[in-house]
């Protein structure tokens, strides 16, 4: 047992260091990642101009800038075809992530006989599946929607299922003596106890949902067919209009960003009262 | 729900049997006999204590009455119990609380999965809270109690359908003494007053004495009974009962018996 401290009246130097340094460091984590981008920034665009780099192979940073104020009718335009797939695949990955992490909770023959048929769907290469689902499905968006799905829904799936598999027994016990059903256990006991979990694939599937939505549209641009923010960088790209290129990959990017902080931003309301990664640490 | 009104809290166990153990044993696939021979009969209004080293078997034998797990050989008889199942509480080690639901949604749940309503079930869950001392906590979340209270917490969603029977498994042994000493008296206080018969489990002699007017001493490999010792103290039982004369032979036959119950074991093991 610890003694119980009395008020020291005395300022004590190692606890004036420690507080000095904390001080410090949530200032720091702001400031060091955005000077070192802003350093980068510059940087590239000395090299640009030290070296004297044409346009069409690496533009500055200024006509990047530029160019996505000009194109933006386009480029956002395509930003939101791209979107809607992410979105939409998103929301289909946690239906059908759910949904099947609880089919799979209810027996561990279940789980047994169909895990391995996810596990072959996530580790297949999505590119290499395409050509088939372009035989196979004639909707443009529908296609794009199962290519973004495939890759976005395993991790909701996994760790969904780890986590309605991990309730502590004895929270299993007290339901078994209150005669709780199947039904009750799961909706009172498993599924809540699965939401960090849950949360922690959600927020892997945001990003993957996004990476999905774009390779599926790569896939399916180079035949001619999308009008996503995929099909403005391949077209950019035939063109030599590299400002244009990387205007769409920063939108890109940023949105990728963007999912992450929201899905991040969720997940801590959510658990910020009981679950132990959300609580602040304690000095 | 009805249980025996006891005239004088001073008699405890003065009651009928309320369930009786007879022959009960519990092996496990992998050859170990958790449980041999166990004869048993607990009557209403008592406080038994099941007090042993480890691996006596006493927390597969609570198990065993709560209906949790399956004797291998033996009965349990209800001699009073109407068809639907026995209303037993049950507290764990941990406190085992819905580390997401408020202290009010844990004690409600027990009703809750009986289909009672919110609104309903609200004056119970707060006559309870009141009972184990947590007016005014309704809305925390566990992690925001300390470990007393989240015991209290427990003990409150146990009691709140009004069980005739209430099991705990060393729920104070992570506890420090203070808390426990203080969670003892006001154990002891809601017995008297709510009348429920108490199977206890514990690895302390001295929290066995304070709390039972029966301590079943438990061996080890195999689980069974070894002898029972009667606590005859009158209760109330207070803060004067722990300084007691009374209370220090008390503990030291208890003492004894248990003693004696694993040097038999250690023999047998040499």
């Amino acid at each position: 047992m610890t003694a119980i401290q009395t008020q020291a009246p005395a300022v004590d130097q190692e606890e004036m260091r420690r507080a000095r340094s904390q001080r410090l460091e949530r200032i720091g984590r702001w400031v060091v990642p955005l000077a070192i981008m802003v350093l980068a920034i510059w940087l590239w665009d000395r090299i640009c101009v030290w070296n004297e780099i044409p346009q069409y192979i690496l533009p500055r940073p200024g006509v990047v800038l530029q160019t996505l104020y000009n194109d933006a009718g386009l480029l956002f335009g395509s930003l939101l075809v791209t979107l809607k797939i992410t979105f939409l695949s998103l929301l289909l990955a946690v239906i059908g992530g759910v949904g099947l992490s609880v089919l799979f909770a209810q027996s561990k023959w279940v789980e047994m006989s169909f895990f391995p048929f996810a596990v072959v769907l996530q580790v297949t290469p999505i590119v290499a599946i395409f050509p088939l689902i372009n035989i196979y499905v004639d909707n443009q968006t529908a296609k794009l929607l199962l290519c973004a799905w495939i890759v976005a829904f395993f991790p909701i799936l996994s760790n969904t299922t780890l986590g309605l598999n991990s309730v502590d027994r004895n929270l299993r016990d007290l339901f078994r003596l209150n005669g709780a059903t199947r039904w009750q256990e799961l909706w009172h006991l498993r599924l809540p106890a699965a939401m960090p979990y849950f949360l922690g694939g959600l927020k892997i599937a945001g990003g993957l949902s996004l990476i999905g939505a774009v390779v599926a549209e790569f896939v399916a641009g180079a035949s001619g067919q999308s009008s996503g923010l995929a099909s403005r960088i391949i077209e950019a790209g035939y063109r030599l209009n590299a400002p244009r290129l990387f205007a769409a990959l920063i939108l890109i990017s940023l949105t990728g960003i963007v999912i992450f902080l929201v899905l991040s931003l969720v997940s801590h309301l959510i658990l910020r009262r009981w679950h132990e990664s959300a609580l602040k640490q304690e000095g | 729900m009805e249980y025996i009104k006891a005239a004088t809290p001073a008699i405890a166990g003065s009651g009928g049997p309320l369930l009786a153990l007879r022959a009960v044993g519990k092996s496990f696939s992998n050859g170990v006999t958790a449980l041999s021979d166990v004869n048993l009969t607990i009557r209403e209004g008592d406080f038994v204590s099941f007090l042993g080293p480890s691996g006596c078997g006493k927390s597969t034998a609570l198990r065993i009455i709560a209906g949790l797990t399956t004797p291998t050989t033996g009965t349990i008889d209800w001699p009073r119990r109407t068809g639907e199942q026995a209303s037993v509480g049950f507290v764990f080690q941990e406190p085992t609380l819905l580390p997401w639901a408020s202290v009010f949604d844990n004690v409600w749940l027990p009703l809750r999965l009986k289909g009672v309503s919110r609104s309903e079930a609200a004056p119970a869950v707060a006559k309870m809270l009141e009972r184990v001392h947590l007016t005014g906590f309704e809305k925390a979340v566990p992690r925001e109690l300390s470990g007393g209270m989240r015991m209290r917490v427990s003990i409150a969603r146990a009691l709140v359908t009004r069980p005739r029977l209430l099991l705990m498994d060393e729920p104070f042994a992570a506890l420090d003494e203070i808390t426990r000493f203080k969670l003892n008296n006001d154990l002891l206080e809601l017995w008297q007053e709510e009348r429920f018969t108490v199977v206890f489990v514990t690895h302390s002699v001295f929290e066995s004495v304070f709390l039972s007017n029966r301590i079943v001493v438990m061996a080890a490999r195999p689980g069974r009974v070894f002898e029972e010792v009667a606590v005859d103290a009158a209760y109330p039982r207070d803060e004067a009962f722990r300084t007691s004369p009374d209370y220090a032979a008390l503990c030291r036959r208890a003492s004894d018996v248990l003693g004696e119950a694993m040097r038999i074991n250690s023999s047998g093991a040499a």
